[in-house]
Formats: structure tokens, sequence, C-alpha cells
């Protein structure tokens, strides 16, 4: 009699092995410097791929059957919010607006970090490194559809939520986070690896993450707080993805190093510049605050990813530049940045506000060696004359810097009253930089730098107004033509917050669930 | 050439001279005046007179700070950017154009107004 015998169930090593090392193939009829064309430009040093082990040893089955998990849950959340009108149940109608900033400025890099880790899973020649990154790239397109679904249920109330395709290519500040990834996914893909995989999911996903999305939770946001949450369990994996990749690449040889340490330089920088947008979130557009920006600094970055560089001590790598400025920066940046947006309020798909008195004394409290000297006098002094009727609203375009694109706002290190300017020649052009980082990354390579679209030249030159607008036409007003090309509607998308419809219609539908009127 | 790139790297600046319609862009700051949160830029003709620049230019666009007013611009210093931090003095003649007070395309200066230092002196 045949009898059944029980298969012997796969070990987890075989099994991976099975479902990743197996995929791989010897070229037969190309050469492989043909299929893989962009792996040696860069001058990294590869000598045996196999040696890069995925840290998770996760595999294709695995990964659904997480994922699927995650995205029941995570939908559960979003339906019961939107079904019990959560948006109600916010603290404050002014919470909405970083959604604007995240829909606008953040799930498109999500999808870019997905098209970047496509690109970069085909041209790597380790299989292990592909399968990794094929996943990688899945968690990201995730991340950006998990976004825009938990943000659209707000779109249905409120303003500045309709259009963030057009307003990530077109709106002026949308050009510092966007011109992020596209320096990233047009560099090769050893260099994409470390500004994305390294340095982007340590220094910018880690704050905006944890510290930002306690934030929504603390506000009321349900579906924000879970995307958020959902998308962490995959930062943590994808942190750890380009901690090995690096390490991998600096075993392979030590002609590496020096490459791989002014890439984390560079990437560091340019990543904690995107981050003064997530900083003003947390200290001035959270009407519930968890913990000042500062503080979450000191966490997330001082602490986390100081323990970060001493691990990577011993492969010769020494921590990124301009840790001195960035430590004494942390005082600064988020009132800088929100005085911006607050006088170019007129300009953004956003409202600006200046904060309460009572929130200026936690600003004060959290900042005392900044907040009341530097600060609060210009804030007081906005907040009087807005209250005279003469709010400020600048309509002046501002100089920027031609590396991270953001207006010239920072400060000298040593001196927080004098604007830092920074200048290089380029075959016989001035470029200017708001800082020694941005200057150190343009003087590197000046050819890339040199085509940077600023939204300031580009409006000066003409190319952001919609077909058939003729700015040569007597009266033309630029500002509204620029509005329009942007897509934001004047009086209803921008200025004060204070009078705005989000505001009324906040207030009106608060009350009609709170009362019987 | 630095860039890394898999052939060879050479595309336009997006920013010269001739895309700007005649103009050129002029950077200007006024230190110790942060209520403006950077210095502005503005397409101007080489030809307009540096006077005309002080006197219908900056006021729409410095105009909202209380002290601009009191700015005896007879006592005013000019700093021109050279690339170091300090940048260097710079004697502008009113009644001369742009061009001919050596400022070029993409040119930054700086004025400064002693005895003016923002609001409350907290140089905002």
């Amino acid at each position: 009699m045949d009898m059944n015998v029980a298969k012997k169930k796969l070990s987890l090593k075989e099994r991976y092995a099975l479902m990743t090392r197996d995929l791989d193939w010897e070229t037969t009829y190309q050469p492989k410097e043909k299929v893989f064309p962009y792996v040696e430009y860069e001058g990294i040093k590869i000598h045996d791929w196999n040696k890069w082990e995925d840290p998770f040893r996760l595999t294709m089955d695995a990964y659904w059957k997480y994922q699927a998990e995650k995205e029941k849950k995570l939908y559960a959340i979003i339906d019961a919010f939107a079904q019990n009108n959560g948006h109600l149940g916010l603290t404050d109608a002014r919470y909405i607006n970083t959604l604007k900033l995240f829909l606008n400025g953040i799930s498109p890099l999500e999808y870019m970090a997905h098209r970047g880790f496509a690109h970069v899973g085909r041209q790597f020649p380790g299989v292990g490194t592909r399968v990794a990154c094929l996943m990688q790239s899945l968690d990201e397109i995730r991340h950006s559809q998990t976004q825009i679904h938990s943000m659209s249920n707000y779109n249905k109330y409120y303003n500045g939520l309709h259009s963030f395709p057009q307003m990530l290519q077109r709106v002026w500040y949308m050009s510092v986070p966007r011109s992020f990834f596209d320096d990233a996914v047009t560099a090769g893909p050893f260099e994409f690896m470390v500004a994305i995989g390294f340095s982007f999911e340590y220094v910018l996903t880690n704050l905006l993450f944890v510290p930002f999305v306690s934030g929504a939770a603390y506000n009321g946001d349900m579906g924000a707080m879970t995307f958020g949450f959902s998308a962490q369990s995959d930062e943590a994996r994808h942190m750890t993805l380009g901690l090995e990749v690096i390490k991998f690449i600096l075993e392979q040889d030590p002609d590496n190093l020096p490459i791989v340490q002014r890439w984390i330089d560079k990437w560091t920088w340019r990543g904690y510049r995107v981050l003064t947008l997530v900083g003003m979130m947390m200290d001035y557009m959270l009407p519930k605050r968890v913990m000042s920006w500062k503080e979450a600094w000191e966490v997330y970055f001082e602490q986390n990813g100081g323990a970060l560089f001493k691990d990577l001590e011993r492969y010769g790598i020494r921590p990124p530049k301009w840790l001195d400025q960035i430590e004494k920066d942390k005082d600064h940046i988020s009132h800088q940045a929100w005085a911006t947006f607050y006088q170019y309020s007129a300009a953004s798909n956003f409202h600006g506000w200046m904060p309460s008195a009572e929130e200026m004394d936690w600003l004060s409290a959290k900042y005392p060696n900044s907040f009341d000297k530097y600060y609060r006098p210009r804030f007081e002094h906005w907040r009087d004359e807005a209250a005279k009727g003469n709010r400020h609203y600048n309509t002046t375009l501002p100089m920027l810097c031609q590396t991270c694109q953001i207006p010239m706002i920072f400060t000298e290190p040593d001196d927080p009253t004098q604007i830092c300017y920074r200048e290089s020649t380029y075959h016989g052009m001035k470029f200017h930089f708001c800082s020694d980082g941005c200057k150190d990354i343009f003087d590197h390579e000046p050819e890339k730098y040199q085509q940077s679209w600023l939204p300031v030249h580009q409006i000066y030159q003409g190319n952001c107004f919609n077909p058939g607008v003729d700015p040569t036409a007597e009266g033309f007003q630029p500002l509204p033509a620029v509005l329009d090309y942007y897509n934001v509607q004047m009086g209803r998308d921008n200025m004060d917050f204070e009078g705005s419809e989000d505001q009324k219609n906040f207030a009106a539908w608060r009350g009609q669930a709170t009362s019987n009127t | 050439m630095t860039v890394a790139a898999i052939k060879a790297y050479d595309f336009p600046p997006a920013d010269s001279l001739d895309k700007f319609h005649g103009a050129q862009l002029i950077y200007v700051g006024w230190d110790q005046h942060l209520l403006f949160c950077a210095p502005f830029c503005f397409p101007l003709p080489p030809s307009m007179p540096f006077g005309a620049l002080v006197e219908q230019v900056l006021p729409g666009a410095f105009g909202y700070h209380p002290e601009f007013k009191q700015i005896d611009w007879r006592q005013v210093q000019w700093l021109r950017s050279n690339g170091t931090a300090a940048g260097e003095p710079f004697t502008p003649d009113f009644a001369k154009s742009l061009a001919e007070n050596g400022l070029g395309h993409k040119d930054a200066i700086r004025f400064r107004t002693p005895g003016l230092n923002g609001i409350q002196g907290s140089a905002s």
C-alpha cells in the first residue's frame, strides 16, 4: 500500500534561497555590462554580489501576507474614521494645513521613491539586492496610495487638497522636496541607495513618521496616525536595507569609502534641509503639540543617528559634515520657516497664522535661547499689525538657494541676526547658496545644479503662466496669473486662516455635530 | 567634469542672462531686518539707474517695515557679495546705471542702516 509521506518543510534559509537567489540567471546573448550599464560609472567596485544578504530574508509570499494584513487594518480604520465624520473630532481646523503640506509635498516623494527603487532594482546585478529593492519599491507605492486615501477624506470638506500632482510640479516651495528626489533619481544607482535607502530613511522618515505622526494622533486624526504607523513598520525594514547596502559596499573594496562618505555628507545635508518643513509643522502647525522640533531632533537625530554613525566608524565612516552648524540651527529653523510661510501665505496652498499668546509661551519655554530674543518681537509685531487690518503679505519674490531651493532664510551659524550668503562662480555666472553645505554640494557637481529649476527665476522667465496668458499686456498682474498656473484658488486655498472657509466650515459643522440647533 | 555620468554631461544653465527678456537679476537684502525672511530677487534692466532701484523698486518690497521711512539713504552702507560671508564694501553711484555700477546678472547686494536695528532691536 502506498503511503502519503509528509514532505519535509523547507527551512527559512532554503525557502529564501529558492525564492530569491534562484531567480538569478547568467546572460548569454548580451554581455553583462550591456545588461547592467549603470553599475560601474560611479566608481563603486563590487567584487562579489553574493555577499549581500537580505537581513530580513523576506520572500515575496511572506511579503504579500504581511502587507495584506496591514492594509486590512488600515482601511478598516480609515473607513470608520470617514463614516464617523472623524474630521470633526480634530483639535482645530488649523491642523488640516499639515495634511495639505503632507499630501502635496510628501506623498509624491513616496511615489518617486517607488520609481527610484524599481529603477535601481533593475540595475543591480546582485539578485538578493534586486529582490529587496523590488519589495521596497512596492512598499513605497503602497505608502503613496495609502496616504492619498487617508487624506482624500479631507478633500471633500476642506480647501487646498484638490490638485496635488500638479501642485507638486508647480507650486514654488514644492521645488524643495521635488528637487531632492529629482537629484537622487538622476544620480547613479549606488548614490540613490545612499541618498534614499540610507540618508532619507534615517534622517527624514524617522522624524516624520514617529514624532509628527504622534502629533496626528494627539490632534485626533486617526487616518493619518494609522497610515503613519502602518508605513513606519516598513520604514524600519527600509532603514536596515539601506544600512546593510552601505556596509556591503564598504566591505567590498576600500576605494569605495571616500565616495560613500561624500554621499553621506551630501544627502544628510539635503535631507536635513527638507526637514525644515517638518520642523515648522511640529512647532507651529499642530494645535496640540507632542514635543518641540528641537526635542525631536535631539532624540531621533542626535541620539539615534549618533549611534548609527558610531556603528559605521569601524568601516572608516566619520559623522556627516556640518554637524556643528546643524547643532546650532535647531534653535532657529522652525521659526525661520514659519515666518516665511506666514508672509508668503498669499502664494501657498495652505493657510498661515500667528501663534496665539499661549502658543508663544510654549515656544518660549521650548526655545529659551532663541524665541523671545529673536522671534517673539517679529511675531507680536505681525500679530498686532494684522489686528489693525495690516496683515503682512509679502508679494516680492525671494532670492533662492541654488542647491536646496529654499528661500535664503537661514542665518549665519553664529549670528541669528544675519542672513547667510554664500556664492560660487561657474562658467562666468554667479550662483548663491544658503549655507556652506549647499555651496559645497554645488561646487562638486556644478554641471548638475546649474540646471536647477528655481521657481522665482522661472516666473521671471515667463514659464509659470497658463497657455494664452500675455505677461506684456497692460495692467498684467503676475501673482493671480501664477496662482492660476498653480491651481491655487485665491482667497480659498491661501491667505490667513483667520476668516478662511476652512475655519468657518469647521466651526459650523462641529456646532451641528455637538448641538441640536 | 566632476559629475559622474555614463556619457558627456553638457547642458546649458537654466538661468543665463539671455532668458530674462532684457532684464538681469539683482538680489537685494536689508541686513538686520529679518521681518523680510530672505533677500529679494528683482528682474531689472541693466540700464536702470541705481537711484531708481532705491526710489522706485525698494519701497514696494521693503516699505512694510516701520523703519523703512526712517532710512537716511546718505548714511546707508552698501555691501556686495564676493563669495565670502562678509561681502565687500560697495559705493554705488545713484546717477549711474546698474551696469555702470558694475552690477551684473545675479549680483547680490546688501544694505545696512546704522541706528535702525529692527523691531525692538531684534534684527526683525
